[in-house]
């Protein structure tokens, strides 16, 4: 694993380089390379095992992998890009919605006078402002992915990593929770989202890889993605965007 | 009259009457026993989450040796302290035997494996919940560990009652580390334990049901503040 920071390289925050990742036996990245580059909002999709959660994690530098992880100065005024992930379901402490925050503001090292405010423009930036007081885990399940996102706003990430942030929701909260994606997308930050739903990805991606075998197969802008360009790159791509993958491939 | 009617006049008299020595008895088992829980509290908590965490060469079999020491016998432990205390012991310059620190040593030994046993259990459990999460954020290992601490702190409660029960109860290490010394040593069990030897079975009985009670009543005490904060909590999952 060889994690590493660099001058920043114009346009990127954070690139891997022939990344591959083993679990045991298995093979879940197999050479991987990819830049995120500030602001994009980059989808991976792919189907169930193809990689696109270990990718996520490798980009967040949270699985052991080899071939080489680096994260670029390239955040405004030469800074290393803050980071921040969401989970499919998020793990809030049996605390109220408040201290979940102030619990994440701690350990974001965020200076304790800025708490209050930080935490009350993120309550509010999600749409959350009345129900800081509840006890987190009696929100609904589309409020606790709000919170988990205010959660991880509040420290002001330039890079957002969200691993099928909506997968559990229902579609009014699915909505809900887009709403605010792309309006953290509008001020600039890095949205990487792994997601299995080819509407949200074309909604709220500006670029989309699609992930076969732990494979990169496909990596264009969106509207490339959905074009006639990814059904000529072969594999599974095509099955995959009729909704007509077979059990067997996935 | 029967035994048991006989035990339960007993009780209630001894109780009515709030007969000092009773009163002085229960209080030196509440203090022991409460000062052996929140000793191993401090200890068997950071081990139990340390434990969960920890990976190193032997670490199944510490915790194969942690579970079993949850059926470790009183009587052992107060020989083990017995040994470490007693004047030619190694400790013995302390002059710690028979006294109610000699007690207090004795049942921390005793319920310590039971608080880290579960505690590790409790951590670990969460761990795998939410251990990434908190990862992700920051947090160290030990300080997600300590974190789920906080986030199961109800069942923490929990561990600590059954450790409370389990050091009020015993008999065995509080008789040959403190010697059941009226006025001194003598708690609870001790005088359960005399009482039945004399032959006096109803006030050893009556004894034995205010003890429960007694237990009870904390019990009963520390539910009402988890039904308190829980109605606050209502529809957490």
């Amino acid at each position: 694993m060889d994690d590493g920071c660099a001058m920043p390289i114009f346009g990127s925050l954070l690139e891997l380089e022939n990344v591959s990742v083993r679990f045991g036996n298995v093979m879940a990245l197999r050479e991987v390379s990819v830049r995120i580059a500030p602001g994009e909002a980059l989808a991976l999709v792919g189907a169930n095992g193809s990689g696109k959660t270990t990718l996520l994690r490798a980009l967040h530098g949270v699985v052991s992998h080899s071939g080489r992880r680096t994260v670029l100065a390239a955040a405004p005024h030469g800074r290393l890009p803050v980071q921040g992930m969401v989970y499919q379901r998020p793990f809030m402490l049996r605390l109220s919605a408040r201290n979940n925050l102030r619990l994440a503001a701690w350990l974001g090292r965020l200076p304790r006078p800025s708490w209050p405010d930080r935490i009350d423009a993120a309550l509010n930036r999600v749409g959350l402002s009345g129900l800081g007081e509840r006890p987190a885990r009696a929100l609904s399940g589309g409020q606790q992915q709000r919170l988990a996102l205010a959660r991880a706003w509040m420290l002001q990430p330039d890079i957002l990593f969200l691993d099928e942030p909506t997968a559990n929701l229902d579609p009014t909260a699915k909505r809900e929770v887009e709403a605010v994606l792309a309006s953290f997308s509008t001020d600039g930050v890095a949205l990487v989202i792994s997601t299995h739903n080819l509407g949200q990805a074309k909604r709220l991606a500006s670029r989309i890889v699609y992930l076969e075998d732990g494979q990169i197969k496909v990596d264009q802008p969106t509207a490339g993605f959905f074009g006639v360009a990814a059904r000529d790159a072969g594999g599974t791509v095509d099955l995959f965007l009729k909704g007509e993958l077979a059990w067997g491939l996935e | 009259m029967s035994a048991f009617a006989q035990s339960v006049a007993t009780a209630s008299r001894l109780i009515l009457e709030g007969n000092p020595v009773l009163v002085e008895t229960v209080l030196l088992s509440l203090s022991v026993s409460a000062a052996a829980c929140a000793c191993a509290a401090g200890l068997g908590l950071c081990s139990g989450a340390w434990l969960a965490i920890a990976r190193f060469p032997g670490h199944r079999l510490v915790v194969t040796a942690l579970n079993t020491l949850l059926a470790l016998p009183s009587v052992v432990v107060g020989l083990m302290v017995y040994l470490l205390l007693s004047r030619s012991g190694p400790l013995g310059s302390l002059g710690l035997m028979f006294t109610p620190t000699a007690m207090v040593i004795a049942q921390t030994i005793l319920v310590l494996p039971v608080v880290a046993a579960l505690s590790r259990q409790l951590v670990g459990d969460s761990l795998r919940d939410g251990g990434d999460q908190l990862r992700s954020m920051g947090a160290g290992p030990l300080l997600c560990a300590l974190l789920m601490l906080v986030h199961d702190r109800w069942a923490v409660i929990t561990v600590l009652l059954i450790a409370f029960g389990r050091a009020i109860a015993e008999v065995g290490a509080v008789m040959i580390v403190g010697g059941n010394i009226e006025g001194v040593t003598r708690v609870m069990t001790t005088a359960i334990a005399l009482e039945t030897s004399k032959g006096d079975l109803p006030l050893a009985m009556a004894l034995g049901m205010i003890l429960l009670g007694v237990v009870g009543l904390v019990n009963v005490a520390i539910g009402l503040i988890q039904r308190g904060k829980g109605s606050a909590l209502a529809g957490v999952r």
